[in-house]
């Protein structure tokens, strides 16, 4: 079956394979108002029910949670509009040509198969969120928040059914899930404003003036549960500046913006940021500072029954839509970075065996447990390579260097790149500071190495240059 | 047909989010809340598909 991609994400991602090799051209440049509604609808996802709940098991204060969320996500619209955009519309090309073109395209492939990877685990924590939906009718025993193995038999069926219905869907009918993505979106941000305001009496909270300190001493107490650590402002900080470091810092979303007529529009993620991130994280944290009020401080972590309380069918449906649209454009995307290992297999084959091994990861409940860990560690991989792109445009000119060496010499395989990538991630795992606050450093350490690296390639073919203009 | 599928679509995105104030203002009572919420639901993916696949 032929993928006939009509709807807005799949229109996106279609955006990447149009012009993949061309910057875009005038006529196809868009509006101000495509970004915002884009990045409103995806960053509502499968990923906030989990992420808003996490923040409360780690004993998150109210006040660091609240003043953590603003500062954090305002450094993530500022990365986009300042670090992404400027680029995006200079260059308008994808990233993976932006970094075929400094990199090679042998260095390229592995960095599709690193993203790859990484989208099989989200796709699989995504699954896992919306199993614990599934599994309610049938009583199953829920994961708890310490579990790193299968607790039970019913929790691997549901994963199993959950996964397969997610994989064959991808590999035949992605088109219409994309399609129902779009559909569910307003839904989704109005549930995720409903739900809580449901439950706000059960908190004990009956009016505005009583927010704030049942907020403090019932939802965001300061004290985390057992096994967990604890978390600060700057946990939350830079968790919420960094979980989409992979797209703003680490520049994947050159292939978004790169269709923006002006770089103001890096400014349209707060969309997502606000909207989603920070109210979806702040809802669900309510959601689940409820369960574990009525539960007693049960261990168990699972969205699903969460949900289930606080919304009835209505957020069981919540729960697996939104695990679910996340988890199918995951797997299709980490279906094409694998095609281009084995490009003569048919599509649906190699969405089958990404499906397969994204379904096996999500039998692991630490996938969901360890989420915030994961996202964390994502951005961190991927990132330099974003320091590569950044340095290459604004710093190699202004050195007297070339960019796009791979383009000018002709070669595959950038060893200033790779080496930057490989010793940026060993300091950076080295570092004595936790895995949350490693990219930030990481990022001055990643440019810091390219630009000297690239000198050291590049000085002698400069020198040639200089000497052949006089 | 175009402007009934919006509507309905709009009622129930009220359905979805006006009830949970009701019940924050106890004006309304749990089972009606669900009730309403899962009515909303519906009446949303039942009718948004149509009108929101033509603007697509």
């Amino acid at each position: 079956m032929e993928f006939t991609p009509k709807s807005t994400l799949t229109q996106k991602l279609d955006a990447v394979d149009e012009f993949e090799r061309t910057p875009i051209p005038a006529n196809k440049l868009k509006g101000a108002g495509s970004f915002w509604g884009m990045y409103a609808g995806e960053h509502i996802a499968g990923t906030e029910f989990v992420i808003g709940p996490l923040f409360v098991a780690h004993g998150i204060s109210a006040g660091d949670l609240v003043s953590g969320l603003l500062v954090g996500n305002l450094l993530a619209v500022l990365s986009w509009a300042f670090i992404c955009a400027p680029i995006a519309i200079r260059r308008r090309l994808t990233l993976y040509y932006q970094l075929e073109k400094i990199c090679g395209p042998r260095l390229t492939l592995i960095y599709n198969l690193v993203n790859a990877l990484m989208f099989c685990f989200l796709a699989g924590a995504m699954i896992a969120v919306s199993a614990t939906a599934v599994g309610i009718p049938f009583n199953m025993t829920m994961p708890a928040l310490n579990d790193f193995y299968p607790n039970s038999i019913g929790w691997i069926i549901a994963v199993l059914i959950v996964g397969a219905a997610t994989t064959v869907v991808a590999m035949f009918g992605y088109t219409q899930v994309a399609r129902f993505a779009n559909y569910a979106a307003p839904w989704m941000i109005l549930m995720f404003i409903a739900a809580p305001v449901a439950v706000l009496p059960a908190l004990g909270i009956h009016s505005f003036a009583d927010f704030w300190p049942a907020a403090q001493q019932k939802i965001w107490t300061g004290i985390p549960l057992a096994g967990q650590s604890q978390f600060t402002f700057w946990h939350v900080m830079f968790f919420a500046w960094f979980c989409n470091l992979a797209m703003h810092i680490g520049m994947s979303d050159l292939s978004i913006l790169r269709y923006a007529r002006k770089w103001h529009y890096g400014f349209a993620p707060a969309a997502g940021m606000f909207f989603g991130h920070y109210l979806a994280w702040l809802a669900s944290g309510i959601l689940y500072a409820l369960f574990l009020l009525e539960s007693n401080q049960s261990m168990e972590f699972a969205p699903g029954p969460v949900a289930y309380r606080a919304a009835g069918l209505a957020g069981v449906v919540c729960v697996i839509v939104a695990g679910w649209t996340t988890a199918n454009p995951t797997i299709y995307r980490a279906g094409l970075a694998l095609q281009a290992l084995m490009p003569r297999s048919k599509t649906w084959k190699v969405t089958m065996i990404i499906g397969l091994i994204t379904t096996l990861a999500a039998c692991f409940p630490a996938l969901v447990m360890k989420l915030l860990d994961f996202v964390a560690l994502y951005g961190l991989i991927l990132m330099p390579m974003g320091a590569v792109i950044f340095a290459d445009f604004w710093l190699l000119p202004k050195l007297g260097l070339k960019q796009d060496y791979a383009v000018w010499q002709q070669i595959v395989f950038s060893w200033p790149a790779a080496l930057t990538w490989g010793v940026t991630l060993l300091i950076c795992f080295l570092l004595p500071i936790e895995l949350f606050f490693k990219a930030l450093p990481g990022w001055f350490i990643a440019i810091g190495l390219y630009v000297s690296l690239s000198y050291v390639q590049q000085r002698v073919q400069v020198k040639e240059l200089a000497g052949a203009k006089v | 047909m175009r402007t009934f599928l919006k509507l309905s679509s709009s009622i129930g995105l009220g359905l979805t989010v006006i009830p949970s104030f009701l019940i924050f203002a106890q004006t309304i009572t749990w089972k009606t809340y669900l009730t309403l919420m899962t009515i909303g639901t519906l009446l949303w993916f039942l009718t948004a598909p149509f009108w929101m696949k033509e603007e697509n």
